[in-house]
C-alpha cells in the first residue's frame, strides 16, 4: 500500500541550492514520458491545470526546462474538506544532447498534457549503409 | 467517508530530504510498465452547506471517455487513459505517466441529488458539482420566545 501512495503523490521539485522561487507556491515534478524514433525525440509531461498560455519552455545551453503555472481555482464559497493532492506549479529540467535541431522544437498542450517534439539534427539521423557483395 | 481510502493521510508541504532520497531511489528501480495505480485519480473535496465540489487531476484523459454515476452517497468515476502511441515503434527512455482504465468509487459526505450533478473537464482537471439532496440540507431552527 505504501508504494501505491507514493505513486499517487506528486513529487516536489527541488530548486538549486541557494536559489529561491519568486512565487510562494508548491512546485512539482510532472510525470514525464520520453521516447524517440529515427526522426524525433518526444517528451510528454502531465501538467493538469496548465493551458497553452501558461507553459514556458526554455532551452539554455543544453538544459531544457519546462515550467507550467497553475491558476488555483478554489470553488467560491466552499471549504476544502478532504485533500488527496496538492495544487501547485510544475517545473522540470532535462539535459539534452547536441543532436537536437534547436530551431525545430515544437510544443502543444492538450487536456493538461504538454507534448514536445524535438527533431534530431540531420547529422545524427541513422543512415542505411548497404553492404556490397564481393 | 473518503478517509477510509487510505491507511495514512497524504502529507502536504515539503518532503523531507530523506523522503526525497527514497523517491529518487525508488525511481531507479521502477518497472518499465506503469499502469494506473489503485486509488487513481487522487481527489479533493470541497463542501458548502448546499453542495460539494469534487476535483480530480486526470491529464490526457479524453472527457468523452469519462463516466460518472451517482447513487445516493456513492460516486463512481470511470475512465480510460489511452495512449495513441504505437509502443513498438519507439525506443523508450523514461516512462512515468500511468496508462490504462481506472475506476474509483468514493463515499460522499451527504446524499447528492443525482439529477442535478454537473461535471466539466478543463486542462485535465475534472470538476464535479454535487448538489445536496433537498431533504438533507441543513435547516435553520427558529427559537420561539
Amino acid at each position: 500500500m505504501a508504494t501505491r501512495n507514493d505513486e499517487l503523490q506528486k513529487k516536489e521539485a527541488t530548486a538549486p541550492e541557494g536559489v529561491e522561487r519568486t512565487r510562494r507556491r508548491n512546485v512539482f515534478l510532472p510525470n514525464t514520458d520520453i521516447y524517440e524514433d529515427t526522426e524525433n525525440i518526444y517528451l510528454v509531461a502531465d501538467m493538469p491545470g496548465v493551458d497553452a498560455n501558461h507553459v514556458d519552455i526554455t532551452l539554455e545551453k543544453n538544459v531544457l526546462t519546462i515550467t507550467g503555472t497553475v491558476e488555483e481555482a478554489s470553488p467560491v464559497g466552499h471549504e476544502l474538506v478532504y485533500r488527496e493532492y496538492p495544487v501547485g506549479d510544475y517545473q522540470r529540467a532535462f539535459t539534452i544532447s547536441n543532436e537536437v535541431d534547436r530551431n525545430g522544437i515544437k510544443a502543444k498542450v492538450k487536456d493538461g498534457v504538454l507534448e514536445l517534439t524535438l527533431p534530431k539534427a540531420e547529422t545524427v539521423k541513422p543512415r542505411q549503409i548497404t553492404v556490397q557483395a564481393g | 467517508m473518503l478517509l477510509r481510502m487510505y491507511d495514512r493521510p497524504l502529507g502536504f508541504g515539503a518532503l523531507s530530504e530523506l523522503e526525497r532520497m527514497r523517491n529518487e531511489f525508488n525511481r531507479l528501480f521502477e518497472g518499465f510498465e506503469r499502469r494506473t495505480p489503485a486509488g487513481y485519480p487522487a481527489m479533493n473535496l470541497w463542501a458548502s452547506t448546499d453542495d460539494a465540489v469534487l476535483t480530480a487531476e486526470i491529464p490526457g484523459v479524453d472527457p468523452k471517455t469519462i463516466s460518472i454515476s451517482v447513487t445516493g452517497e456513492t460516486l463512481t468515476l470511470k475512465g480510460d487513459r489511452k495512449t495513441d502511441v504505437d509502443e513498438g515503434k519507439f525506443s523508450w527512455h523514461r516512462r512515468e505517466r500511468p496508462t490504462g482504465e481506472f475506476t474509483r468509487t468514493i463515499s460522499l459526505p451527504f446524499r447528492a441529488d443525482a439529477g442535478k450533478v454537473e461535471a466539466k473537464c478543463s486542462n485535465g482537471v475534472l470538476h464535479i458539482r454535487l448538489p445536496r439532496a433537498e431533504e438533507e440540507k441543513p435547516r435553520k431552527i427558529e427559537i420561539h420566545s
